[in-house]
């Protein structure tokens, strides 16, 4: 196991200064989840306007760096980003931690596959991949979830 | 003590985690196993293993034997009247749902008053609340002060003629604090309430003496007593435990079954339903020889040695924030370090071999109370040293490096 590849300066950075932190003004969609074996809890709010697109995302949480990361990198990634590529980055995402894939998807920038790449050292600790996955389950569970 | 010797006796300790020596401070979760114990089971498996309590032939006798022998050993090691008091079951969470509903159903009515505390870890909390919710009860919970102990005036204050039981911790799982149950036994004697106390990690460190508490029912995990996992007992005072319905209905705790009534066995047969874990049962004789062997007074004098060990060199570190100061603590020390998470510190620690537990430790009441949601926790055993101590602040400071705090 490698603790470096968990611990990257890139998700440091995310878990000492998450982005999008608070509730976004005029959000319509939100979700709530907690991991009652920890105590982590992710809240994730969701502007999403007439055209299917998130036109603004943030959330409220506390947990661990990696959860913490994880949801200021998901949150910088979907923001403006249409419902349907939402899905696929999910689904990347969560194939990435659980199936050791890659990510693909050509709609993305390098930076940004890069940023949701650093992620991937978690599939060495399986007692943390759940940090890592919470808020990603809790964004499908919000756009499926509308005030 | 001669604790490298000590060491030696558990296998675990020749593994290496993560190419590390392992340093194990995760006791008050679940203890190591001593050989004894490990050789215990698979000999009982090889030579005498048997269902217990029904066939007549040799082996079911010697199993019997050898099951019926660890109660007449655990009810001399906690100084127990009769050996009816000691109850085998799957673990202290089952002795206090055992306590909870069995009591609970008999005498437990509308309106009816719980006291438990603050600092109690939800096995100790969810079966009152059953009984809250299936008879209408009311729960109190006697306040948590500033050191993290549960003073007897918070408890004092919350008895009145509807308090039909007080529910209290030994040993706190989170702050330490040893709670005065002699005290608490007295105060609820004069107003004539029984009194439960969970001993999951009392048991394990203090030298616990059911004469001398006076408590009516004592809950007991022994895969925390370097006992095997799946087995806890359950103390009740006999005079008690008599008056009490069934737990479980299943085959062993009859007395005859006919299609229009059933009749139940004595205790504690009567509360001990379908086959039982023999060969853990059997195999606990083997930890309390082992403990008997070093001494309970001699093991918590060396954790005690430990402990403050720790306390001393954490408090030397400005970033550790140690929850709770009680005045009289066992050995258990929950921290956080600020900028850090506990499950981050958790990671990082086992990379460097070092096997500790972050979360709420199921006490989600007192961190809610603390403000806190997650806390790190180092617990010791008797095969702790103070080398681990010092490997552990180590293992710290590698935390604060990679965080950069």
């Amino acid at each position: 196991m490698e603790l470096k590849e968990l611990y990257q300066e890139i998700i440091l950075d995310h878990g000492k200064n998450p982005r999008n932190k608070g509730k976004c003004t005029g959000y319509n969609h939100d979700a709530k989840a907690h991991n009652p074996l920890c105590g982590d809890k992710i809240h994730v709010y969701l502007k999403i306007n007439k055209d299917n697109n998130i036109a603004d995302i943030s959330f409220e949480g506390e947990g661990c760096a990696i959860s913490l990361a994880s949801a200021s990198i998901l949150t910088d990634t979907i923001k403006g980003k249409d419902l349907n590529l939402t899905k696929k980055v999910t689904e990347d995402f969560l194939n990435m931690i659980k199936k050791k894939s890659k990510i693909t998807l050509n709609s993305l920038t390098e930076d940004q596959i890069t940023t949701i790449t650093s992620l991937s050292g978690v599939q060495q600790f399986p007692m943390r991949i759940k940090c890592a996955t919470m808020a990603w389950h809790t964004l499908i569970s919000a756009i499926d979830n509308k005030n | 003590m001669d604790i490298k010797n000590i060491k030696s006796e558990f296998p675990i300790f020749k593994n290496k985690i993560n190419g590390k020596q392992l340093v194990y401070l995760d006791s008050a979760n679940s203890s190591q196993k001593p050989k004894v114990v490990i050789d215990r089971i698979a000999n009982f498996y090889e030579t005498e293993y048997s269902n217990v309590g029904r066939s007549v032939h040799s082996l079911a006798v010697k199993a019997t034997n050898r099951f019926e022998e660890t109660r007449d050993k655990v009810k001399n090691y906690f100084n127990a009247n009769f050996r009816e008091e000691i109850i085998f079951t799957k673990g202290a969470t089952e002795s206090i749902n055992l306590v909870a509903s069995c009591y609970g159903d008999k005498y437990i009515e509308r309106g009816d008053e719980i006291i438990v505390t603050e600092l109690e870890h939800h096995s100790n909390y969810v079966p009152w609340h059953f009984v809250r919710k299936k008879k209408g009860a009311v729960i109190k919970f006697a306040e948590v002060n500033q050191k993290g102990e549960i003073e007897i005036d918070q408890i004092r204050k919350l008895i009145n003629n509807k308090t039909k039981m007080i529910a209290i911790t030994h040993l706190s799982n989170v702050t330490g604090a040893i709670l005065p149950i002699k005290k608490i036994v007295e105060l609820a004697e004069s107003k004539n309430i029984p009194v439960l106390v969970d001993g999951t990690q009392g048991a394990p460190h203090l030298n616990v003496d059911m004469q001398d508490l006076g408590c009516d029912f004592y809950a007991i995990s022994c895969h925390k007593m370097y006992g095997p996992n799946g087995l806890g007992i359950l103390y009740a005072k006999k005079k008690l435990l008599d008056t009490l319905p069934p737990y479980q209905g299943g085959g062993g705790m009859i007395d005859e079954v006919k299609k229009d009534n059933i009749t139940f066995a004595e205790t504690p047969t009567k509360f001990e339903a379908g086959t039982m874990q023999t060969a853990e049962v059997v195999s606990f004789l083997e930890a309390l020889n082992f403990i008997e062997k070093l001494g309970i007074k001699n093991i918590l004098n060396h954790e005690n040695e430990i402990l403050e060990y720790s306390l001393e060199k954490l408090k030397k570190n400005n970033s550790v924030n140690i929850i709770g100061s009680p005045k009289n603590r066992g050995s258990v020390i929950c921290f956080t370090i600020k900028g850090i998470h506990p499950h981050d510190i958790a990671t990082i620690l086992d990379d460097d071999g070092v096997a500790i537990r972050a979360g709420h430790h199921c006490c989600q009441i007192l961190h809610d109370k603390l403000g806190i949601p997650a806390t790190a926790r180092i617990s010791f055993g008797v095969y702790n040293d103070k080398e681990d101590i010092d490997i552990l602040c180590n293992a710290i400071d590698n935390c604060k490096k990679i965080f950069q705090t």
